[in-house]
Protein backbone atom coordinates (compact mmCIF):
# COMPACT_ATOMS: atom_id res chain seq x y z
CA UNK A 1 0.00 0.00 0.00
CA UNK A 2 2.74 2.17 1.03
CA UNK A 3 3.93 1.69 -2.94
CA UNK A 4 0.32 2.76 -3.98
CA UNK A 5 0.64 6.10 -2.18
CA UNK A 6 4.83 6.70 -2.75
CA UNK A 7 4.27 6.07 -6.82
CA UNK A 8 1.21 8.59 -6.54
CA UNK A 9 2.66 11.20 -4.64
CA UNK A 10 5.82 10.84 -7.14
CA UNK A 11 3.99 11.61 -10.01
CA UNK A 12 1.73 13.91 -8.25
CA UNK A 13 5.42 16.13 -7.94
CA UNK A 14 6.47 15.36 -11.61
CA UNK A 15 2.69 16.85 -12.80
CA UNK A 16 3.12 19.49 -11.01
CA UNK A 17 6.87 20.57 -11.66
CA UNK A 18 6.19 20.25 -15.87
CA UNK A 19 2.98 22.83 -14.86
CA UNK A 20 4.44 24.79 -12.97
CA UNK A 21 7.52 24.95 -15.42
CA UNK A 22 5.36 25.43 -18.65
CA UNK A 23 2.69 27.75 -18.10
CA UNK A 24 3.17 31.13 -18.43
CA UNK A 25 0.18 32.11 -16.82
CA UNK A 26 0.98 33.04 -12.84
CA UNK A 27 -2.08 31.51 -11.32
CA UNK A 28 -1.43 28.42 -13.33
CA UNK A 29 2.13 28.17 -12.23
CA UNK A 30 0.52 28.69 -8.17
CA UNK A 31 -2.37 25.98 -8.98
CA UNK A 32 0.69 23.59 -10.07
CA UNK A 33 2.73 24.31 -7.02
CA UNK A 34 -0.04 23.03 -4.92
CA UNK A 35 -0.44 19.92 -6.77
CA UNK A 36 3.18 19.55 -5.95
CA UNK A 37 3.28 20.11 -2.43
CA UNK A 38 0.42 17.70 -2.39
CA UNK A 39 2.45 15.30 -3.62
CA UNK A 40 4.96 15.72 -1.71
CA UNK A 41 2.83 15.52 1.36
CA UNK A 42 1.28 12.44 0.15
CA UNK A 43 4.79 10.94 -0.50
CA UNK A 44 6.46 11.50 3.53
CA UNK A 45 3.02 9.90 4.81
CA UNK A 46 3.51 6.92 2.82
CA UNK A 47 7.02 6.46 4.00
CA UNK A 48 5.90 6.38 7.52
CA UNK A 49 3.12 4.10 6.37
CA UNK A 50 3.96 0.15 7.79
CA UNK A 51 1.35 -2.58 6.75
CA UNK A 52 -1.05 -4.02 9.35
CA UNK A 53 -0.45 -0.78 12.05
CA UNK A 54 -2.85 1.74 12.91
CA UNK A 55 -3.17 5.39 13.65
CA UNK A 56 -0.42 6.80 16.43
CA UNK A 57 -3.27 7.53 18.75
CA UNK A 58 -3.84 5.37 22.17
CA UNK A 59 -6.87 4.46 23.25
CA UNK A 60 -9.19 0.99 24.53
CA UNK A 61 -7.99 -0.50 20.76
CA UNK A 62 -3.88 0.48 20.65
CA UNK A 63 -2.89 -0.61 24.38
CA UNK A 64 0.04 1.70 25.93
CA UNK A 65 2.05 -1.72 26.51
CA UNK A 66 1.52 -2.80 22.65
CA UNK A 67 2.06 0.30 21.28
CA UNK A 68 5.21 -0.11 19.89
CA UNK A 69 3.91 -3.21 17.82
CA UNK A 70 0.23 -1.76 17.03
CA UNK A 71 1.27 1.93 15.74
CA UNK A 72 2.74 3.48 12.94
CA UNK A 73 5.61 6.12 12.92
CA UNK A 74 4.06 9.35 14.19
CA UNK A 75 7.07 11.67 13.22
CA UNK A 76 6.34 11.97 9.71
CA UNK A 77 2.68 12.69 10.07
CA UNK A 78 3.68 15.56 12.54
CA UNK A 79 6.40 16.74 10.18
CA UNK A 80 3.26 16.92 7.40
CA UNK A 81 1.05 18.38 9.64
CA UNK A 82 3.41 21.04 9.83
CA UNK A 83 4.48 21.64 6.14
CA UNK A 84 0.64 22.03 5.26
CA UNK A 85 -0.04 24.60 7.22
CA UNK A 86 3.48 26.33 6.17
CA UNK A 87 2.16 25.28 2.53
CA UNK A 88 -0.60 27.27 2.96
CA UNK A 89 1.27 30.51 4.24
CA UNK A 90 3.37 30.03 1.27
CA UNK A 91 0.57 30.16 -1.69
CA UNK A 92 -1.17 32.48 0.35
CA UNK A 93 2.17 35.45 -0.17
CA UNK A 94 2.94 33.49 -3.45
CA UNK A 95 -1.33 34.46 -4.23
CA UNK A 96 -0.47 38.12 -2.83
CA UNK A 97 2.40 38.86 -5.23
CA UNK A 98 0.59 37.56 -7.65
CA UNK A 99 -2.31 40.06 -7.31
CA UNK A 100 0.08 43.10 -6.41
CA UNK A 101 1.98 42.25 -10.02
CA UNK A 102 -1.70 42.60 -11.82
CA UNK A 103 -2.13 45.78 -9.66
CA UNK A 104 1.03 47.49 -10.99
CA UNK A 105 1.45 45.88 -14.68
CA UNK A 106 -2.19 45.01 -15.19
CA UNK A 107 -1.09 41.14 -16.55
CA UNK A 108 -0.33 37.84 -15.22
CA UNK A 109 1.01 36.57 -18.22
CA UNK A 110 4.78 36.17 -17.57
CA UNK A 111 5.89 36.26 -21.26
CA UNK A 112 5.57 40.53 -20.33
CA UNK A 113 7.44 41.07 -17.92
CA UNK A 114 10.28 40.95 -19.80
CA UNK A 115 12.92 43.51 -17.54
CA UNK A 116 15.34 40.60 -17.08
CA UNK A 117 14.99 39.20 -20.28
CA UNK A 118 18.42 39.08 -22.32
CA UNK B 1 -9.89 -14.24 6.28
CA UNK B 2 -12.09 -11.07 7.32
CA UNK B 3 -8.31 -9.08 7.72
CA UNK B 4 -7.40 -10.44 4.06
CA UNK B 5 -10.85 -8.65 2.56
CA UNK B 6 -10.38 -5.62 4.62
CA UNK B 7 -6.66 -5.97 3.25
CA UNK B 8 -7.88 -6.22 -0.89
CA UNK B 9 -10.69 -3.57 0.00
CA UNK B 10 -8.75 -0.60 1.46
CA UNK B 11 -5.52 -1.82 -1.73
CA UNK B 12 -8.35 -1.24 -4.27
CA UNK B 13 -9.60 2.07 -2.20
CA UNK B 14 -6.10 3.46 -2.60
CA UNK B 15 -5.63 2.09 -6.29
CA UNK B 16 -9.16 3.88 -7.22
CA UNK B 17 -8.41 7.48 -5.10
CA UNK B 18 -4.79 7.36 -6.72
CA UNK B 19 -6.01 7.35 -10.24
CA UNK B 20 -8.95 9.63 -9.26
CA UNK B 21 -6.28 11.88 -7.82
CA UNK B 22 -4.24 11.97 -10.57
CA UNK B 23 -6.57 12.09 -13.39
CA UNK B 24 -7.73 15.34 -11.38
CA UNK B 25 -4.06 16.48 -11.21
CA UNK B 26 -3.81 16.12 -15.20
CA UNK B 27 -7.01 18.89 -15.03
CA UNK B 28 -5.34 21.05 -12.99
CA UNK B 29 -2.84 21.00 -15.13
CA UNK B 30 -3.72 20.99 -18.53
CA UNK B 31 -6.94 22.03 -18.37
CA UNK B 32 -6.39 24.57 -21.41
CA UNK B 33 -9.51 26.70 -21.55
CA UNK B 34 -10.89 27.68 -18.06
CA UNK B 35 -8.67 28.44 -14.63
CA UNK B 36 -11.79 27.92 -11.84
CA UNK B 37 -11.75 24.55 -13.60
CA UNK B 38 -8.02 24.07 -12.92
CA UNK B 39 -8.46 25.88 -9.13
CA UNK B 40 -11.41 23.24 -8.44
CA UNK B 41 -9.44 20.64 -9.57
CA UNK B 42 -6.45 21.12 -7.47
CA UNK B 43 -8.66 21.10 -4.57
CA UNK B 44 -9.98 17.90 -5.22
CA UNK B 45 -6.63 16.73 -5.26
CA UNK B 46 -6.00 18.28 -1.99
CA UNK B 47 -9.73 16.68 -1.15
CA UNK B 48 -8.53 13.03 -2.11
CA UNK B 49 -5.27 13.12 -0.93
CA UNK B 50 -7.54 13.72 2.45
CA UNK B 51 -8.95 10.62 2.15
CA UNK B 52 -5.75 8.52 1.33
CA UNK B 53 -4.26 9.71 4.06
CA UNK B 54 -6.85 8.77 6.49
CA UNK B 55 -6.33 5.05 4.55
CA UNK B 56 -2.44 5.11 5.27
CA UNK B 57 -3.43 5.85 8.65
CA UNK B 58 -3.45 9.50 9.30
CA UNK B 59 -6.24 10.58 10.55
CA UNK B 60 -4.22 14.61 12.09
CA UNK B 61 -2.89 14.68 8.58
CA UNK B 62 -6.12 14.19 6.87
CA UNK B 63 -7.96 16.61 9.22
CA UNK B 64 -5.41 19.22 8.47
CA UNK B 65 -5.35 18.68 4.54
CA UNK B 66 -9.08 18.52 4.43
CA UNK B 67 -9.48 21.78 6.57
CA UNK B 68 -6.57 23.50 4.70
CA UNK B 69 -5.37 22.06 2.02
CA UNK B 70 -8.61 21.80 0.12
CA UNK B 71 -10.92 24.54 1.77
CA UNK B 72 -8.85 27.46 2.70
CA UNK B 73 -6.63 27.33 -0.27
CA UNK B 74 -9.36 26.51 -2.86
CA UNK B 75 -10.71 29.64 -1.20
CA UNK B 76 -8.28 32.04 -1.07
CA UNK B 77 -7.30 31.26 -5.14
CA UNK B 78 -11.07 32.03 -5.86
CA UNK B 79 -10.48 34.98 -3.97
CA UNK B 80 -7.19 36.16 -6.18
CA UNK B 81 -9.16 34.90 -9.18
CA UNK B 82 -12.17 37.03 -8.24
CA UNK B 83 -10.19 40.15 -7.86
CA UNK B 84 -7.94 39.56 -11.29
CA UNK B 85 -10.82 38.91 -13.62
CA UNK B 86 -11.55 40.83 -16.48
CA UNK B 87 -8.04 41.95 -16.81
CA UNK B 88 -6.07 38.90 -17.25
CA UNK B 89 -5.54 39.41 -20.88
CA UNK B 90 -5.12 35.44 -21.46
CA UNK B 91 -7.19 33.29 -18.74
CA UNK C 1 9.91 25.00 -27.96
CA UNK C 2 13.67 24.73 -26.64
CA UNK C 3 12.35 25.24 -23.27
CA UNK C 4 9.56 22.99 -23.21
CA UNK C 5 12.29 19.82 -24.35
CA UNK C 6 14.55 21.26 -21.67
CA UNK C 7 11.48 21.00 -18.96
CA UNK C 8 10.75 17.40 -20.63
CA UNK C 9 14.21 16.46 -19.92
CA UNK C 10 14.26 17.67 -16.48
CA UNK C 11 10.69 16.13 -15.45
CA UNK C 12 11.96 12.75 -17.66
CA UNK C 13 15.26 12.49 -15.57
CA UNK C 14 13.76 13.31 -11.73
CA UNK C 15 10.69 10.65 -13.11
CA UNK C 16 13.94 7.98 -13.62
CA UNK C 17 15.16 9.18 -10.10
CA UNK C 18 11.89 9.05 -8.79
CA UNK C 19 11.58 5.53 -10.06
CA UNK C 20 14.87 4.82 -8.74
CA UNK C 21 13.70 5.51 -5.40
CA UNK C 22 10.28 3.70 -5.33
CA UNK C 23 12.14 0.41 -6.60
CA UNK C 24 14.71 0.58 -3.93
CA UNK C 25 12.06 1.37 -0.80
CA UNK C 26 11.19 -1.45 1.01
CA UNK C 27 8.85 -0.53 4.24
CA UNK C 28 10.12 -1.25 8.07
CA UNK C 29 9.00 -4.27 9.81
CA UNK C 30 9.73 -2.21 13.01
CA UNK C 31 9.87 0.98 13.97
CA UNK C 32 13.02 2.95 13.96
CA UNK C 33 14.03 4.05 17.67
CA UNK C 34 12.98 7.61 17.63
CA UNK C 35 9.52 6.21 17.15
CA UNK C 36 9.60 3.37 19.61
CA UNK C 37 10.81 5.88 22.26
CA UNK C 38 7.76 8.25 21.40
CA UNK C 39 5.34 4.58 21.57
CA UNK C 40 6.33 3.53 24.32
CA UNK C 41 7.16 6.61 26.28
CA UNK C 42 4.64 9.31 24.81
CA UNK C 43 1.72 7.84 27.46
CA UNK C 44 3.87 8.12 30.72
CA UNK C 45 5.79 10.89 30.07
CA UNK C 46 3.19 13.32 28.16
CA UNK C 47 -0.33 11.69 29.22
CA UNK C 48 -1.47 12.61 25.78
CA UNK C 49 -3.61 9.65 23.79
CA UNK C 50 -2.63 11.17 20.60
CA UNK C 51 0.86 11.03 19.94
CA UNK C 52 1.40 13.05 17.22
CA UNK C 53 -0.26 16.07 19.19
CA UNK C 54 2.23 15.05 21.91
CA UNK C 55 5.40 15.35 19.24
CA UNK C 56 4.22 18.53 18.11
CA UNK C 57 3.12 20.03 21.40
CA UNK C 58 5.49 19.11 23.71
CA UNK C 59 8.60 16.87 22.43
CA UNK C 60 8.94 18.97 19.02
CA UNK C 61 7.16 22.53 20.76
CA UNK C 62 9.85 24.75 19.38
CA UNK C 63 9.64 23.90 15.92
CA UNK C 64 5.60 24.55 16.43
CA UNK C 65 6.91 27.80 17.76
CA UNK C 66 8.94 28.59 14.01
CA UNK C 67 6.07 27.43 12.14
CA UNK C 68 3.38 29.92 13.95
CA UNK C 69 6.32 32.24 13.69
CA UNK C 70 6.64 31.93 10.01
CA UNK C 71 2.99 31.83 9.54
CA UNK C 72 2.98 35.14 11.34
CA UNK C 73 5.60 36.75 9.40
CA UNK C 74 3.27 35.20 6.29
CA UNK C 75 0.07 36.74 7.39
CA UNK C 76 2.64 40.59 7.82
CA UNK C 77 3.72 40.14 4.45
CA UNK C 78 -0.04 39.31 3.27
CA UNK C 79 -1.07 42.44 5.36
CA UNK C 80 2.16 44.70 4.07
CA UNK C 81 2.08 43.73 0.61
CA UNK C 82 -1.79 44.45 0.16
CA UNK C 83 -1.89 47.42 2.46
CA UNK C 84 1.29 49.09 0.20
CA UNK C 85 -1.18 49.31 -2.54
CA UNK C 86 -3.53 52.07 -1.21
CA UNK C 87 -0.12 53.71 0.00
CA UNK C 88 -0.81 56.23 -2.64
CA UNK C 89 -4.17 57.48 -1.36
CA UNK C 90 -5.20 59.35 1.73
CA UNK C 91 -7.40 58.03 4.17
CA UNK C 92 -10.52 60.44 3.12
CA UNK C 93 -10.06 59.88 -0.30
CA UNK C 94 -9.99 56.05 0.29
CA UNK C 95 -13.29 56.47 2.36
CA UNK C 96 -14.43 58.76 -0.37
CA UNK C 97 -13.77 56.03 -3.20
CA UNK C 98 -15.70 53.28 -1.08
CA UNK C 99 -18.84 55.78 -0.70
CA UNK C 100 -19.24 56.50 -4.56
CA UNK C 101 -18.72 52.20 -5.02
CA UNK C 102 -21.86 50.79 -6.29
CA UNK C 103 -23.05 48.94 -3.53
CA UNK C 104 -22.36 45.20 -3.24
CA UNK C 105 -25.57 42.81 -4.80
CA UNK C 106 -27.44 41.92 -1.70
CA UNK C 107 -26.57 38.67 0.14
CA UNK C 108 -28.90 35.55 -1.13
CA UNK C 109 -31.23 34.87 1.46
CA UNK C 110 -29.64 31.10 2.07
CA UNK C 111 -26.45 32.30 2.33
CA UNK C 112 -27.73 34.85 5.12
CA UNK C 113 -29.66 32.59 6.79
CA UNK C 114 -26.99 29.92 6.65
CA UNK C 115 -24.51 31.82 7.83
CA UNK C 116 -26.69 32.74 10.88
CA UNK C 117 -26.85 28.94 11.89
CA UNK C 118 -23.63 27.39 10.37
CA UNK C 119 -21.23 29.97 12.07
CA UNK C 120 -22.09 29.20 15.70
CA UNK C 121 -21.91 25.52 15.18
CA UNK C 122 -18.67 26.12 12.83
CA UNK C 123 -17.16 27.92 15.93
CA UNK C 124 -18.41 25.41 18.35
CA UNK C 125 -16.77 22.66 16.32
CA UNK C 126 -13.51 24.14 15.80
CA UNK C 127 -13.14 24.56 19.59
CA UNK C 128 -13.86 20.76 20.06
CA UNK C 129 -11.50 20.14 17.68
CA UNK C 130 -8.61 22.28 19.96
CA UNK C 131 -9.59 21.46 23.07
CA UNK C 132 -9.71 17.31 22.48
CA UNK C 133 -6.96 17.65 20.49
CA UNK C 134 -4.99 15.36 23.00
CA UNK C 135 -7.11 12.69 22.90
CA UNK C 136 -8.60 12.20 19.75
CA UNK C 137 -7.53 13.59 15.96
CA UNK C 138 -7.30 17.04 15.46
CA UNK C 139 -5.56 19.78 17.92
CA UNK C 140 -4.58 23.40 17.14
CA UNK C 141 -3.50 24.10 13.56
CA UNK C 142 -7.10 21.94 12.55
CA UNK C 143 -9.28 23.60 15.21
CA UNK C 144 -7.59 27.00 14.28
CA UNK C 145 -8.29 26.13 10.29
CA UNK C 146 -12.07 25.54 11.27
CA UNK C 147 -12.45 28.73 13.27
CA UNK C 148 -11.02 30.69 10.53
CA UNK C 149 -13.56 28.98 8.04
CA UNK C 150 -16.14 30.56 10.22
CA UNK C 151 -14.61 33.85 9.59
CA UNK C 152 -14.79 33.22 5.91
CA UNK C 153 -18.55 32.42 6.32
CA UNK C 154 -19.42 35.82 8.21
CA UNK C 155 -17.18 37.44 5.55
CA UNK C 156 -19.16 35.95 2.61
CA UNK C 157 -22.32 36.90 3.71
CA UNK C 158 -21.65 40.69 4.48
CA UNK C 159 -18.27 41.54 3.12
CA UNK C 160 -19.50 45.22 4.60
CA UNK C 161 -19.01 44.08 7.89
CA UNK C 162 -15.57 45.03 9.41
CA UNK C 163 -14.91 42.48 11.95
CA UNK C 164 -12.83 43.93 14.21
CA UNK C 165 -9.39 43.79 12.79
CA UNK C 166 -8.39 44.97 15.58
CA UNK C 167 -10.16 42.37 17.95
CA UNK C 168 -8.33 39.73 15.88
CA UNK C 169 -4.68 41.09 16.08
CA UNK C 170 -4.82 41.06 19.81
CA UNK C 171 -6.04 37.80 19.90
CA UNK C 172 -3.35 36.88 17.77
CA UNK C 173 -0.46 38.74 19.77
CA UNK C 174 -2.01 37.68 23.26
CA UNK C 175 -2.01 33.71 22.06
CA UNK C 176 1.18 34.19 21.01
CA UNK C 177 2.45 36.16 23.95
CA UNK C 178 0.65 33.12 25.94
CA UNK C 179 2.95 30.34 24.09
CA UNK C 180 6.07 31.53 24.64
CA UNK C 181 4.98 32.39 28.43
CA UNK C 182 4.01 28.55 29.09
CA UNK C 183 6.93 27.56 26.93
CA UNK C 184 9.36 29.86 29.37
CA UNK C 185 7.04 28.55 32.49
CA UNK C 186 8.07 24.84 31.76
CA UNK C 187 11.69 25.88 31.53
CA UNK C 188 11.49 27.41 35.82
CA UNK C 189 9.02 24.86 36.74
CA UNK C 190 9.57 21.38 34.85
CA UNK C 191 12.07 19.99 32.66
CA UNK C 192 12.42 22.59 29.80
CA UNK C 193 11.14 25.19 27.54
CA UNK C 194 7.22 23.91 26.26
CA UNK C 195 7.26 21.12 29.27
CA UNK C 196 4.01 20.02 29.35
CA UNK C 197 4.49 19.11 33.00
CA UNK C 198 3.71 22.55 35.07
CA UNK C 199 -0.07 21.05 35.42
CA UNK C 200 -0.72 17.75 37.04
CA UNK C 201 -0.78 15.02 34.29
CA UNK C 202 -4.35 13.37 35.56
CA UNK C 203 -5.84 10.75 34.63
CA UNK C 204 -4.84 8.97 31.00
CA UNK C 205 -7.49 9.73 28.76
CA UNK C 206 -9.90 11.91 30.28
CA UNK C 207 -10.19 15.50 28.81
CA UNK C 208 -8.12 17.43 31.71
CA UNK C 209 -5.22 15.61 31.16
CA UNK C 210 -1.41 15.54 29.68
CA UNK C 211 -0.49 18.44 31.48
CA UNK C 212 -0.01 21.96 30.08
CA UNK C 213 -0.40 20.09 26.15
CA UNK C 214 -4.76 21.34 26.16
CA UNK C 215 -3.92 24.78 27.14
CA UNK C 216 -0.79 25.23 24.82
CA UNK C 217 -3.38 23.48 21.69
CA UNK C 218 -5.66 26.08 22.69
CA UNK C 219 -3.10 28.81 22.10
CA UNK C 220 -1.65 27.39 19.19
CA UNK C 221 -5.32 27.28 17.94
CA UNK C 222 -6.38 30.89 18.91
CA UNK C 223 -3.21 32.25 17.20
CA UNK C 224 -3.29 30.14 13.50
CA UNK C 225 -7.01 31.11 13.27
CA UNK C 226 -6.34 34.79 13.56
CA UNK C 227 -3.53 34.49 11.21
CA UNK C 228 -6.07 32.77 8.69
CA UNK C 229 -8.17 35.50 9.52
CA UNK C 230 -6.35 38.47 9.06
CA UNK C 231 -5.05 36.74 5.69
CA UNK C 232 -8.40 36.30 4.35
CA UNK C 233 -9.62 39.84 5.50
CA UNK C 234 -6.49 41.94 4.56
CA UNK C 235 -7.56 40.04 1.30
CA UNK C 236 -11.19 41.40 1.43
CA UNK C 237 -10.15 44.34 1.60
CA UNK C 238 -9.14 44.62 -1.85
CA UNK C 239 -11.66 45.46 -3.89
CA UNK C 240 -12.34 45.91 -7.25
CA UNK C 241 -11.65 49.81 -7.81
Amino acid sequence: MAYIALATGFLLILIGLYGALTHSHILRMIVAFTVANTGVNLVLVGVGYMGGRTAPILDKAVEVSAAAQRIIDPLPQALVLTAIVIGLGVTALMLTYAYRLYVTRGTLDISRYTELKW
Amino acid sequence: MDLFIRDNLMLAMLLLLSLAMLVAAFMAIYSKRSLPIAMLAAGLVSLLASVQFLLLGAPDVAMTEAAIGSGLTTFLFFFILGRVRGGANRD
Amino acid sequence: MIKRFLVLLLVLSMGVMFSQLLVGYSPDRQLNATAHYYATQTASETGAANIVSAIIVTYRGLDTLGEVTVLFLAAAIVGMVLSAKQGGQSPTSASEAERQLPPYPPVGELLATGTQLLVPLILMFGAYVIVNGHLTPGGGFQGGAILASGMLLLLLSDPLRTIGHRLISVVESFSGLAFVLLGILGLLLAGGFLDNKILPLGTFGSLFSAGAIPVIYIFIGLKVGAEFSSMLLNLAKTEER
